[in-house]
């Protein structure tokens, strides 16, 4: 299955030039991009791993290329994603998130039940990869 | 009253309200008023500042004939004062009349009260053929009384897990007749393919075909599932809406045990209902849905009623989370720049008066939360650049026809627009001209996304292009109070 979090993930896999007309479309409103990556893709996994802080001061999206390039080197078999942070009042928010590295192989979810009175369910989405391994040991051999 | 004695003004008997005291040209509205502007049509022979004074006076303190009680009170600050009264452009017979109200005139956070106050019984009465409600504005230090929208925009895309674009979603159809497991199908179905929220429509309650307690069940059932499907969050609009407020906080209870992320409520449930499951949603984390089914009856006619941006601000002083709010291009009533007004109310931190929109004050809301506007209606995936044009990213766009109804599948419509929606973003983003390349847009992404062929074969040349009932009528400068 095709993890469908992120706002382009209905799309074919951007190129790199896509990336980085988001990139600098995020810049542009002066939103702060980060990078974040994780193998646990749980749709309430809200706190991917950071990489590194937020790009407060970069104005470049080549630098925020660059990042992307490391990260995704750095975890080859994660998933990675682009923040776009909005500080402004009211807002202080994510402005636009999306998905730019996925694995090659993506088992996604069983959905776990529990039994209750009078036909209710309690259920638990519970990640195939997860379920393989620790972190780092989840996707791919080299995590 | 310089030449009026107050043995005069109350000396019994039947007094004109502009003598009275309700019609002030002069008169300064403070910080702290409530304002109100009235679209008025006198009957014959009434001027219109006695029958914008009989409004004022009829909405605060007066009745129809002089009452000695009057002076056990501070009558004249208890007075609603009409300040001022224009004609309406192009409108023969019609006339703004503004009126200001003392803020102590309102109990502190009730929208029953205040509308009690303001569209009470005058709309009603003999002088006024006609009377329509245009816009309010409510004063700061009233406005803070008010807890507004239990979670807002930017909880509701946190807790979602979705940015940078307008969510999806679609109403259940047919409406009324399917059973739990066949209404259940449709949900998953339509979650999985790639919307985000599904709905119960504002008549969906517990009826002989589908208890309310089945279909909880089921929506449940297959929102779980979705979200499994697809690694996304996803919620269905369970509509808690019924007979007693005991029977709604059961069915609010329930959808909590069952983990949805969000219940639904329609307009006819009455303002203190609204405000009640408002507060129960803030205690639960719920998100709430607002359905504005009823509105029209009052809202459409601009000659009589209550505008529909008036009930804008009383929903988002009332507190939900969503509120449908047109979608100008679909298939109900919806002029273009009346309905971005409604969109500005809800959306934003603070209104500057506009008439091109119909935003006859400056309102501030005080870091009340904003709303989510709802645009359903007759929409479909060859609209989605005219659409994400129209409202930009906070919004929910709902395909509910244009979802259920695609050829090949509930789970292909969903597709379709998702893939739509996706494209015309990402488009946007890139610095692209939706209006003049949407089509273009749209057809590139259906090179890759069989489904949005499909729709656009479809449905792509279906326009609801009748005239506006609710136009504006605009006056060439807007004003702060």
């Amino acid at each position: 299955m095709r993890i469908t979090q992120g706002t382009f993930s209905f799309l074919p896999d951007l190129t790199e030039d896509e990336v980085r007309a988001q990139l600098e479309y995020c810049l542009e409103h002066g939103w702060a991009v980060s990078v974040e990556h994780t193998d646990d893709p749980h749709p309430r996994n809200t706190y991917w791993e950071m990489w590194d802080l937020p790009m407060f001061d970069l104005a470049d999206a080549v630098g925020v290329m660059e990042e992307i390039r490391a990260c995704g080197a750095a975890h080859p078999d994660a998933y990675v994603r682009v923040n776009a942070f909005d500080a402004s009042r009211g807002v202080e928010s994510v402005a636009l998130s999306f998905i730019v590295q996925r694995p090659a192989e993506e088992p996604g979810f069983h959905l776990q039940r529990q039994e209750g009175p009078d036909r209710t369910q309690r259920y638990s989405i519970v990640s195939y990869a997860v379920e393989r391994g620790p972190e780092g040991e989840r996707y791919g051999t080299r995590g | 009253m310089d030449d009026t004695t107050a043995r005069d003004r109350y000396a019994a008997g039947v007094m004109k309200y502009a003598q009275m005291g309700y019609w002030q040209p002069d008169y300064e509205p403070a910080d702290t008023d409530v304002l109100a502007v009235f679209r008025i049509t006198p009957q014959e022979g009434v001027d219109p500042e006695e029958a914008a004074a009989a409004v004022a006076g009829e909405s605060s303190t007066a009745t129809w004939t002089v009452v000695w009680t009057d002076r056990l009170t501070a009558h004249e600050a208890y007075q609603a004062k009409a300040y001022r009264v224009e004609p309406v452009p192009g409108a023969e017979g019609q006339y703004f009349a503004y009126i200001a109200y003392d803020i102590e005139l309102f109990e502190p956070g009730s929208i029953t009260n205040m509308t009690a106050s303001i569209i009470g019984n005058v709309h009603g009465f003999k002088p006024v053929k006609a009377l329509r409600l245009e816009d309010m504005r409510i004063p700061t230090a009233l406005v803070t009384t008010f807890p507004g929208p239990p979670n807002g925009i930017v909880v509701e895309r946190e807790r979602l897990d979705k940015f940078g674009r307008p969510l999806l979603g679609a109403t259940v159809k047919p409406k009324l007749g399917l059973s739990g497991k066949n209404y259940g199908r449709v949900v998953y179905e339509a979650l999985r393919g790639g919307l985000d929220f599904t709905k119960d429509d504002e008549n969906i309650n517990s009826q002989s075909f589908m208890n309310w307690r089945d279909r909880f069940l089921h929506a449940m059932e297959a929102v779980n599932k979705a979200e499994a499907a697809t690694g996304e969050v996803k919620g269905h609009y369970l509509n808690v809406s019924a007979a007693t407020m005991e029977d709604m906080y059961e069915r609010a209870e329930f959808a909590r045990e069952l983990g949805s992320v969000v219940i639904m409520i329609d307009l006819v449930i009455g303002y203190t209902a609204i405000q009640s499951m408002s507060n129960w949603a803030r205690r639960n984390g719920m998100l709430l849905h607002m359905h504005r089914a009823s509105h029209s009856t009052f809202t459409r006619q601009k000659t009589h009623g209550v505008s529909f941006r008036v009930l804008c601000k009383w929903l988002r002083l009332a507190g939900c989370d969503h509120l449908h709010a047109g979608t100008v291009v679909g298939k109900l009533e919806g002029d273009k720049e009346s309905v971005l007004g409604f969109y500005d109310v809800l959306r934003e931190r603070h209104n500057d008066a506009n008439m091109t929109r119909g935003l006859f004050f400056d309102q501030d809301w005080v870091g009340l939360h904003k709303v989510m506007p709802v645009a359903s209606g007759g929409i479909h995936a060859g609209q989605m650049h005219e659409l994400v044009d129209l409202f930009g990213d906070d919004c929910v766009l709902q395909f509910g026809g244009g979802t259920i109804g695609h050829p090949e599948g509930i789970a292909q419509g969903a597709t379709a627009n998702r893939v739509a929606l996706e494209a015309v973003v990402k488009a946007r983003n890139e610095g692209r001209d939706l209006l003049a390349e949407g089509p273009r847009i749209l057809a590139d992404a259906a090179k890759s996304c069989r489904p949005l062929r499909a729709a656009l074969d479809t449905w792509g040349g279906v326009t609801f292009e009748y005239a506006s009932t609710d136009t504006l009528d605009v006056v060439p400068t807007p004003t702060s109070i």
